[in-house]
């Protein structure tokens, strides 16, 4: 038998809908295996059915040909299954390697004995060019330094077949080329993976071939070699999709933001977080906050919005100063927000979807009547977002938004905060985890508001993104605006270099 | 056998049934308890547990009675839950409650009729409302955890209700508070004609109808106003409620505050109730103010569930004075019955157990 893995005619339920219905999948030994598919297709649910989170209805699955039964995340260990989540699942106040040996510490009279662990994991990280601290706290830490805890997590336990969740989603482009790299050596080791994407590119880049989920149904497994991005694109939505966005010339009109010297103090003394930020943002534009993760762009996003407090400086909203405004103020005010993590600021996950597309409007006489909501108006209200954005759930409007997959969960907030019509949209990595078709969708509804003449900052790591979409880029660099860029007159290296820190001063 | 099951977890909200069997396993406890205390008169003892509180209509009224002040705190637990918080401090604020209702209920007497029982039945909730206000502000403006903060407030009012007991409303004699005058007492509303034995009547007053009302406001609040949608948004995610501009602050003093009011409810609607119950000086916390907490968890928090964990828990209190007729020492059927409320709450730990049977039994269809 070549497969080390066989998912045969996988059938899983959720009330309201299918989310796998008749699913095979068959993974190589040594190959990279993509699994592609529009949002809410049913990828995570069947890596889930896999890793043993969830028993499927129907199906069966094999390992070197032989059936077995999966009734847990023990169970997959056992079988050297390996999974990295979506949304990572490591103990913030624990060092890296406490959370490698978590759960399968060895001991000696009781005692942890970390040495023999320390001494593995160096090893593991020097083979698989994983760097890693292994006393840093994971607090601590980046992202891209996290998944690469929760990737020797499963080197550490011996895995064979390791499961990577839309691990791309969250990465600076730098760390998504390591990580390819990565990849690819642990199949040169012999490894198998299971990889979910949503960037097409990376398929190409990486995989040897992929599935294709729709609707929970398996639409097919192809030869990625043979198979061109349009060809891939086109069975993943079931159309054909423009992967490059149109927009008509910006006419830029009064200016509706204006951030004049800002500054914000870190907690250690020293290095500014922000310092003398000024920019304006024009009606009709769509600006680009570009750079690096990590140089500032959140912090200002939450300076510009009144979730985080300004040492100095000076923020206008169409000419009126709303520095001391609360957060409340500011978005009744005109500004509405795509925050950067949708669990921890976007959505109540336990709420339900209705309740969550009311999250910024609740308190407006629409839904509400001297202090009551007004439900049926609420539901109703979220099922012409449901219809016009495609947010897809079991459920509908009364789904609770924490069952729903990740990129219907995103959907939702864009929904929210693009048909608040505010007058400044600031929207932070909005297309992180959708598909291309979303993507091309949630594109053009930001160029419609454009049109409109409402002003859009745009927050975003990915650099096609930055130069389809905006009309100027804004390049951040350590806390400052390193340069102004027009994405017109320049090119991806000049980008990277000003991202990197060594580009000439102001330029344009 | 599998189409009864599906039947019945299709009818029954898997949140109910996972009560249901909790209660089921505290019994189960209880009786093991009984089984090794006293094996001869187990079953009968046990019987009596189960039985007592239907035995007559008097003790159907006393199930009532017992039940008031505990739906009073189990609501003011289970409210502070659905909005993130953990109120310990119920005992405090039901004893302060108390206290101001005994006081007005004694010295207002010049207040004509039905306004003096108001009257006094306001100034409980008044105080309950600022004993729960004080770990409320200390949470939300100087970040003290609450549950440091109610636990202080809890002995702050158990010694100074003590003091000013002695100091205003002391009945030497009987080393406890004065009895409140006759029109600061609920209005029995008929329930005395109705639950009793004979010559023989319950304490049953409209007070359990006070505790069912504002079980039903609680609920309406939570869950169909503005202010509900906040708190609860507050509850289960802070930093997206402080990302909608909620006001996070605000909802833990509120919270708190609109806590403490119904624990000090609870306080008047036990010493306003007429059975002769006053404020006795013992350096002990009122127990009322505990219980409220199995009592939300049982009831899941659902104000509606309260009221009939709330019941649940009076039930087995009456059912074990029976138990004495089998030779149980008191102490003993107190061990029972908190035997049987607490491990009914761990139980719920099954809850998840049991969703996720409803959820396979569902799925399929
Ligand atoms: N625990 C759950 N309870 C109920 N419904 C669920 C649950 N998990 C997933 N679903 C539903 O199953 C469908 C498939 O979800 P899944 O998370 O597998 O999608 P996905 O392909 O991973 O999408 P994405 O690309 O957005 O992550 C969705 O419609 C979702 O609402
Ligand atoms: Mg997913």
């Amino acid at each position: 038998m070549e497969y080390v893995i066989e998912m045969c005619n996988i059938t899983k339920e959720f009330p309201g809908i299918i989310a796998n219905d008749d699913v095979t999948l068959r993974l190589k030994k040594g190959e990279i295996h993509a699994l592609l598919g529009e949002n809410g297709a049913g990828k995570s649910t069947l890596m889930s059915v896999l890793f043993g989170l969830y028993k499927p209805e129907k199906g069966l699955i094999r390992k070197n040909g032989e059936a077995v039964q999966i009734h847990g995340p023990n169970d997959a260990t056992r079988l050297g299954i390996g999974m990295v989540h979506q949304h990572f699942k490591l103990v913030h106040n624990f060092t890296v390697l406490e959370n490698i040996v978590l759960g399968v510490e060895t001991t000696k009279y009781g005692f942890l004995k970390m040495d023999d662990a320390r001494k593995q994991v160096v090893e593991l990280s020097q083979k698989y060019g994983l760097e890693v601290n292994p006393d840093a706290l994971i607090s601590d830490i980046s992202v891209g330094m996290q998944q690469r805890v929760e990737i020797l997590k499963m080197l550490y336990r011996e895995n064979e077949i390791l499961i990577f969740d839309e691990p791309t989603a969250v990465l600076t482009p730098q760390e998504i080329d390591e990580l390819m790299k990565i990849m690819k050596g642990l199949v040169a080791e012999g490894k198998s993976i299971l990889f979910i994407t949503h960037k097409l590119n990376e398929i190409k880049a990486v995989a040897d071939r992929c599935t294709v989920l729709r609707k929970g149904r398996c639409i097919g497994t192809v030869d990625v070699a043979g198979t061109s991005l349009e060809e891939l694109s086109e069975m993943m939505v079931g159309r054909k999709v423009s992967l490059f966005v149109e927009k008509p010339e910006s006419r830029p009109g009064k200016v509706i933001l204006s951030v004049e010297g800002l500054n914000v103090r870190g907690k250690s003394a020293g290095k500014n977080l922000l310092s003398e930020i000024s920019f304006d943002v024009r009606e009709g534009e769509i600006v680009c906050l570009a750079g690096i993760d990590g140089n500032g762009q959140s912090e200002l996003v939450y300076a510009l919005t009144g979730m985080l407090p300004v040492d100095s400086g000076k923020v206008s909203l169409l000419g009126r100063d709303i520095s001391r405004d609360s957060i409340r103020g500011r978005s009744r005010g005109g500004i509405s927000h795509i925050p950067e993590d949708r669990h921890r600021h976007g959505l109540v996950l336990d709420y339900n979807l209705a309740y969550n597309l009311i999250l910024q409007s609740y308190f407006n006489p629409e839904f509400n009547k001297g202090g009551f909501l007004k439900y049926d108006d609420i539901c109703s209200y979220a099922d012409s977002l449901i219809e016009r954005f495609d947010i897809r759930s079991g459920q509908g409007a009364k789904t609770v938004a924490r069952s729903m997959s990740g990129g219907n969960q995103q959907k939702a907030i864009i929904a929210r905060e693009i048909d608040r019509a505010p007058k400044l949209l600031i929207a932070v990595q909005p297309t992180r985890g959708l598909d291309v078709g979303a993507i091309e969708y949630i594109h053009r509804q930001l160029i419609e508001e454009r049109g409109k003449g409402k002003g859009i900052l745009l927050v975003s790591l990915e650099l096609d993104e930055v130069m389809d979409i905006s009309d100027r880029i804004l390049v951040m660099y350590e806390g400052k605006i390193a340069a102004e860029l027009d994405p017109k007159k320049t090119t991806y290296q000049e980008l990277g270099m000003y991202m990197a820190g060594s580009g000439k001063e102001k330029s344009a | 056998m599998d189409k009864i099951q599906k039947k019945l977890f299709k009818s029954l909200p898997a949140d109910a049934l996972s009560s249901v069997a909790a209660i089921i396993v505290g019994l189960f406890a209880g009786f093991v308890i009984l089984l090794l205390s006293n094996p001869s008169q187990a079953p009968g003892g046990f019987w009596a547990i189960l039985s007592g509180g239907f035995s007559d209509m008097k003790s159907l009224g006393q199930v009532l009675y017992f039940a008031t002040p505990i739906i009073m705190t189990g609501l003011s637990v289970g409210f502070c839950s659905k909005t993130g918080l953990f109120n310990i401090g119920a005992s405090g604020q039901f004893i302060v409650g108390g206290y101001m209702a005994i006081l007005v209920g004694v010295k207002c007497a010049f207040l004509p009729g039905a306004l003096h029982w108001i009257a006094a039945l306001l100034a409980a909730v008044a105080a309950g409302a600022l004993w729960g206000a004080v770990p409320g502000l200390l949470k939300a403006y100087c970040n003290v955890n609450e549950v440091i903060a109610c636990i202080m407030m809890n002995y702050i009012g158990m010694y100074f209700v003590n003091y000013i007991v002695t100091l205003t409303v002391f009945d030497s004699t009987q080393n406890r508070s004065q009895t409140p005058a006759a029109s600061a007492i609920i209005p029995k509303m008929g329930m005395d004609l109705v639950f009793r034995d004979g010559n023989n009547i319950s304490s049953a007053n409209s007070g359990f109808f006070l505790a069912a009302l504002a079980a039903i406001v609680i609920y309406i609040i939570l869950e169909k106003t503005v202010f509900g949608y906040e708190l609860k948004a507050c509850g289960f995610n802070t930093d997206a409620a402080r990302y909608a501009g909620i006001n996070e602050r605000r909802g833990v003093v509120y919270s708190m505050l609109i806590a403490g009011a119904l624990s000090g409810l609870g306080g008047a609607l036990l010493y306003l109730a007429g059975s002769g119950n006053g404020i006795t000086v013992v350096d002990t916390l009122a127990a009322e103010g505990f219980n409220g907490i199995p009592v939300a968890l049982l009831g899941l928090n659902n104000p509606i569930g309260i009221i009939f964990a709330g019941l649940f828990i009076s039930y087995l209190t009456v059912g074990g004075f029976n138990m004495q007729l089998f030779n149980f020492a008191p102490q003993v059927i107190e061990i029972i019955i908190s035997i049987i409320i607490y491990f009914s709450a761990f139980a719920l730990l099954l809850k998840g157990i049991i969703q996720n049977i409803a959820k396979r039994g569902g799925g399929k269809k």
